[in-house]
């Protein structure tokens, strides 16, 4: 009986019903990996850790005296911030490899654009012994 | 349609879908998409072609004014827009479709209502594209768009508008295909049927998805900028606020570079099914011609300004992307290689669809030296737009892409249809495609090094460009004429062709395990698959078809039709389009059309 | 033979992977996304420092009031992921109270940015004063456009668990506005380091 107004099939994990399922990484795939799993009190924590780190990053912002090492501190934190929210609140840490790859295959792709983006437009430039 | 009426009427069995305009308007099955894609992008192939006639008329004498600069500006700017968006691109994803779930052992895409909505997409942006004709106001700023020429400053009226709505909208359509391929192969595959144990042309299907789904958005954006300067009087390309329009140069190719992959490894993938077929021979060194195919959409990302060596980006950003692009050629020609090998010792037969393979090889392979030529910054300075670089790219793009489609159509055309296609028109429509596709354009290799420059209107008699341009305009009618010949056979064929037995080239792969066409919901039951080449296995071959050749038990449980699909597509075209009336509020009347069907879809089971 | 009679009659349900084809294919949406949105913030630093008039982001972005919006907009996300944890312990009460804050939470941030792009207007950036309008504007709104589109999403859902029908086994359906929105968060981490703290 296909209930009324969902419009798709329930939760994840109807192929692990069949021995069919292929391949070494079916165990694995069809659900969680080996790791803990979150109670409501680990999200507060992690919500607290990403609290802590946006202070610090504005706390960085504003004292003259960390301003050299502004740019790496910050691009860490906000680096660390991504990571907790990836992994831990969209789940990547503990489920199926196949959903990081297919993130990682276009978030690569975005950091590498960006990258190449502003070494061609903010560092090369000062390189151009040629000129 | 009265075609497509008739190709549901061929498919007999007990619980048949229905036939008609509105079950081909509502259907949401795999195969009935592919044909509706085939259809349409055939059709735009003729219009493209036809531009394409008009150009070479204009060139065919110095001076020349067949048609005024204006026209001829938009004959260029909408045959390059068109055979790249509106013919190579969904031609490919007419296979796509048609053959990808078939040959991994799926009953349908995992996104059916998805699927239909990426085809009803193209088809509207691809009518409203060519609806511009209709107001004198086709895009005429080349199909690369290039700023600030597409600034409001410099080319007011509506051309570069109806080039930023038209190629939004059909964007849409492509980055909504890939991830419905890319979760289809990952997800759908029947059991044992490991990736590497995929068709290879599924396996560049894959590839070719996660090209369409990355590159596509960075057009998206790129249009979405050029769009704000021209609608709303923002400053990305403005150059007197600090805008570069270089920037657009980088956007365009960074979508643009994958775009040709995107375009070129379907029909590696085609050519890399139907030359084992013909050879009688696995495909050799299969999983390098898998990761070669990888490579090729990786490294495809990191060459880009090598379409900009004449910008002046600096020595060292020139030398990174002349390294880079002599390094994709490694994998190409891998490839080659190994399509070579595979038939070295085979068991050749010639009929159509390896004649097209053949020829693919080989004419590819002249396109790639002249980009190999390209990859060398000194060399292109001269070289860049230049008629060499036309050269280059119709050599891989017709010589490669479409034959490779071709090829694809001739083979897969029993499966399809039921039916074969005629032997003897297709050999002729092969020999005359190669005669006039070369004639056309290899002389362009040598006008270009003479100095003719791409995308002028005419040139002058003391140049001496004449003989080659006239060569060209030749080989491009009789171009013409031999694609009239593959119009002729479809249609021909289908109707009167020899009935199509379910593996009538004695191939490898699932697809063919299946009725010529197959039944609507493909397989009876999932076979389990233990090989590559589970056809070419005598056991393997029995235990599949002993799956595939059974009658269901009761009637299988497939996605029903559904008209959302239609009327989001619908929605999300207005939207676009309501953004001619320069005023910010109407396109929100499309967005919420857009709100009504996504509400509908989301509402409405798959299965009823 | 009664098993592959199982598959044969119930195989919309079948997948090679055993997960769920919603989750991947939406996951892959992601990746592209994450394109789109590299692209306009790439566009964002080719022009850091690039106008010619102001005003510039120095005289004009509030770190402190930002901080803040940054700081609502990363509790909605906690809040989500409470919302989803409530629907998998199947508890109606905790999957409107988290999804409500969600909603609140988002509509916040949006009203933060609708008050600072109206504060920039009367300061004199709009998107045709320079380059950094244009950039921060186009950025900036698309990402609020997805922050909007996301609570459209999450009052859908809301009224769905208000009326009993988001029970544990409904969760995917949460879990997938949860990744939408978790991603919509996490661009903005990205913005607020790369446009606000990293002048």
């Amino acid at each position: 009986m296909r209930s009324g107004g969902s419009t798709e099939e329930e939760n994840g994990q109807h192929g692990g019903a069949y021995p069919q399922v292929s391949g070494p990484g079916a165990h694995r795939s069809a659900g969680h990996r080996t790791g803990s799993h979150a109670s409501a009190a680990f999200y507060w924590a992690i919500g607290g850790v990403l609290t802590v780190i946006t202070a610090v990053e504005v706390a960085i912002f504003y004292i003259p005296v960390l301003e050299p090492v502004l740019v790496p501190s910050l691009l860490l934190l906000s680096a660390g911030k991504f990571l907790l929210v990836v992994m831990f609140f969209m789940h990547l840490r503990f489920d199926s490899r196949i959903f990081s790859g297919v993130f990682l295959a276009g978030m690569v792709l975005a950091m590498f654009m960006s990258v190449a983006l502003v070494v061609l437009y903010h560092v090369l430039p000062a390189y151009d012994f040629m000129g | 349609m009265s075609e497509a009426t008739t190709a549901a009427k061929a498919n007999s069995s007990v619980h048949e879908d229905a036939v008609g305009l509105w079950s081909w308007i509502t259907t949401v099955d795999h195969k009935r998409i592919g044909i509706m894609y085939f259809l349409t992008s055939f059709f735009f192939l003729f219009v493209g072609g036809f531009e394409a006639l008009l150009i070479r008329i204009q060139l065919m004498r110095p001076e020349n004014a067949f048609i005024s600069a204006e026209t001829y500006n938009q004959m260029f700017t909408m045959h390059g827009t068109t055979m790249v968006f509106l013919v190579a691109m969904p031609m490919a994803v007419a296979f796509f479709n048609y053959l990808v779930p078939l040959q991994i052992g799926a009953r349908d895409v995992a996104f059916p209502r998805l699927n239909a909505l990426s085809y009803w997409i193209f088809l509207f942006g691809g009518l409203y594209l060519n609806s511009s004709f209709l107001f004198g106001a086709a895009p005429n700023t080349s199909w690369v768009g290039y700023a600030n020429l597409t600034s409001l400053q410099f080319t007011p009226g509506r051309n570069v508008e109806f080039w930023i709505i038209g190629l939004s909208i059909l964007g849409v359509s492509s980055i909504l295909g890939g991830v419905n391929f890319i979760t289809t192969i990952i997800n759908l595959r029947a059991p044992g049927m490991k990736l590497m144990r995929m068709p290879l042309f599924s396996w560049m299907t894959l590839v070719t998805s996660f090209l369409l789904i990355t590159a596509l958005p960075v057009i998206a954006v790129a249009l979405i900028i050029l769009g704000f300067d021209r609608f709303f009087g923002a400053n990305f390309f403005e150059v007197t606020a600090g805008g570069d329009p270089i920037l657009w140069q980088h956007l365009f190719w960074l979508f643009g570079h994958p775009e040709v992959y995107i375009l070129i490894l379907p029909a590696f993938g085609i050519i890399s099914d139907v030359i084992p077929t013909f050879s009688k021979k696995p495909l050799f060194g299969y999983p390098v011609v898998v990761y070669a195919g990888i490579l090729i959409g990786f490294i495809g990302w990191g060459v880009w300004s090598h379409h900009m060596f004449t910008v002046g980006l600096g020595p060292i950003a020139d030398s990174f992307f002349v390294a880079s692009t002599m390094i994709i050629a490694i994998p190409t020609g891998i490839k080659i290689f190994n399509w070579l090998a595979t038939m070295w010792g085979g068991a050749l037969r010639f009929p159509t669809p390896m004649l097209f393979a053949v020829g693919l090889v080989a004419v590819f392979t002249v396109g790639g030296l002249s980009g190999v030529m390209h990859a060398s910054a000194p060399v292109d300075l001269q070289q860049h737009d230049s008629y060499f670089v036309v050269a280059h790219f119709h050599y891989v793009l017709v010589g490669g892409a479409l034959m490779g489609l071709f090829s694809g159509v001739y083979f897969w055309f029993p499966k399809v249809t039921g039916r074969m296609m005629n032997e003897t028109i297709g050999k002729w429509h092969f020999w005359t495609t190669l005669i006039g596709f070369n004639l056309t354009f290899f002389p362009m290799h040598f006008s270009g090094l003479f100095g003719m420059p791409r995308r002028t209107w005419t040139y002058l008699a003391e140049l001496n460009l004449e003989t080659w341009n006239q060569l060209s305009t030749v080989g491009a009618f009789i171009f013409g004429a031999a694609s009239l010949l593959l119009m002729w056979n479809l249609f021909y064929s289908w109707r009167k062709g020899e009935k199509a037995s379910a593996n009538p080239w004695g191939a490898a792969t699932l697809e063919w395990s299946l009725p010529s066409p197959p039944r609507h919901y493909n397989f009876p039951a999932l076979p389990t698959v233990r090989s590559r080449e589970p056809l070419w296995d005598d056991t393997e071959r029995q235990e599949v078809e002993a799956v595939t050749h059974a009658e269901p038990a009761e009637e299988p449980h497939m996605p029903s039709p559904s008209f959302w699909p239609v009327v989001l597509a619908f929605g999300v075209a207005l939207t676009w389009i309501l953004l001619m009336t320069h005023t910010w509020w109407m396109p929100l009347l499309g967005l919420a059309l857009v709100a009504v069907a996504v509400f509908g879809w989301a509402f409405q089971p798959a299965y009823r | 033979m009664a098993h592959a009679a199982a598959i044969a009659r119930d195989d919309h349900h079948y997948t090679s992977t055993g997960l769920s084809s919603w989750k991947v294919g939406f996951w892959t949406f992601i990746g592209s996304e994450c394109l789109f949105f590299a692209t306009l913030i790439s566009t964002y630093m080719v022009y850091k420092g690039r106008s010619i008039v102001g005003p510039y982001p120095e005289e004009i972005l509030d770190i402190p009031l930002t901080s803040i919006s940054t700081f609502v907009l990363l509790m909605s996300s906690l809040a989500m992921v409470l919302a989803l944890d409530g629907v998998q312990r199947g508890s109606r009460r905790l999957t409107l109270v988290w999804l409500g804050a969600v909603i609140v939470l988002g509509a916040a941030f949006l009203g933060f940015q609708v008050y600072e792009f109206n504060h920039f207007v009367h300061q004199g950036l709009t998107i045709g004063t320079n380059v950094f309008g244009s950039s921060f504007f186009v950025l900036t709104g698309f990402h609020g456009a997805h922050v909007a589109a996301g609570i459209i999403w999450m009052v859908t859902l809301w009224i769905l668990g208000a009326r009993n029908r988001l029970p544990a086994t409904a969760s995917l359906k949460v879990e997938i506005a949860g990744l939408y929105w978790h991603f919509v968060d996490v661009v903005w981490i990205v913005i607020f380091t790369l446009v606000y703290l990293i002048q």
